[in-house]
């Protein structure tokens, strides 16, 4: 550990710098993310489920389609189906098709608030009328929201390729 | 449906603007008007971030419609300096460090305006009391109230200012 042993060598450490966004920010001048203005800008919105767990059974987006100013509606079919593969990304090991499946969801929803379609459109107050408009049918499925529950026999489970006897994989 | 024309002044200056029966003061002031000094934080009144006054009486401003502010005198974070002067309390938030992120900073900065104008020698209960309806994640509001105590003491005359060239809009 490095120790000063003469302080009048510091410049900046022990002074009290005022900070230098900090005009911009006491005026209300700063841009934020939210602030940033463009010419043709869109807004997206996200159609989330409410279930924990589902399968999506169909989803129509007509008329979220066809209300003026939505300029585009997707849905998983609209993103190519990304097989299973798991790499080491960081901290650990991810698996794609997973990280895929949590960007926008294909046949199951897994958890509330999983996203199953999003729009852009002209302006915000639009785009989330377009969500509203978007109709998804769902086969909803049990789900597990305690770790014992998890564990017990029968559990429901949200991917098929889980092992859940032992550590030898399928 | 027809939009609305409202007639109000804004900062001081007179503003026309069209607003939709649903859109908020806090929409028309950041997409109407350029004032993206407020900042919608919550939607729902809890946060503060969208303060601004109407006829001298601080409110949540996504919590007012845009059209009720016909005929009135809407003050936001963008008319508190006056040119290159920073107010008493942005310098005193500058000289503190009473911000980080700066988010919250416009509505703070907007009530303790309110609050001094309506108590000028406010106790340090009364300036917590006052700021409670304005969040902060960042400061732990220790600085935001020295700070605006500080600006009151030197508003009431009760301290010399000291402007430092830091201090002072660039």
């Amino acid at each position: 550990m490095n120790h000063v042993s003469d302080p009048k060598k510091l410049k900046v450490v022990g002074t009290r710098p005022v900070r230098p966004d900090g005009a911009d920010k006491v005026t209300g001048r700063a841009t934020f993310g939210a602030d940033m203005r463009m010419p043709g800008m869109l807004t997206g919105a996200v159609k989330r489920s409410p279930h924990a767990h589902a399968r999506i059974l169909s989803i129509d987006t007509s008329k979220a389609a066809a209300l003026p100013g939505v300029k585009a509606v997707v849905t998983a079919a609209d993103f190519p189906n990304i097989p299973s593969e798991e790499a080491f990304v960081g901290e650990g090991p991810m698996n794609f098709r997973d990280l895929s499946r949590n960007c926008m969801a294909r046949d199951k929803v897994l958890y509330e608030g999983h996203a199953v379609a999003a729009v852009a459109a002209t302006s915000p107050a639009i785009a989330a009328r377009a969500v509203e408009l978007i109709a998804v049918e769902y086969e909803v499925l049990p789900h597990v929201i305690d770790v014992e529950d998890a564990m017990a026999d029968g559990a429901p489970l949200l991917h098929d390729d889980v092992f859940t006897a032992g550590v030898e994989p399928k | 449906m027809a939009k609305t024309h409202v007639t109000a002044t804004v900062n001081g200056e007179p503003a026309e603007f069209l607003c939709e029966a649903h859109e908020t003061l806090l929409d028309v002031l950041r997409d109407e008007l350029g004032l993206t000094g407020s900042k919608e934080g919550c939607s729902s009144g809890d946060c503060g971030a969208c303060s601004v006054t109407i006829d001298g009486r601080l409110v949540c401003s996504c919590l007012v419609l845009a059209s009720e502010a016909e005929g009135h005198a809407i003050e936001t974070i963008e008319g508190m300096a006056r040119g290159e002067q920073l107010h008493p309390l942005q310098r005193h938030f500058l000289q503190e460090g009473a911000l980080q992120c700066g988010f919250c900073t416009p509505g703070l900065l907007v009530a303790a305006k309110s609050l001094i104008e309506h108590h000028p020698d406010p106790t340090e209960t009364e300036a917590r009391y006052w700021l409670a309806g304005n969040l902060c994640r960042c400061t732990g509001y220790d600085k935001v109230i020295k700070a605006v105590l500080g600006a009151a003491a030197e508003m009431r005359g009760a301290a010399p200012a000291a402007a430092t060239d830091e201090a002072r809009v660039s």
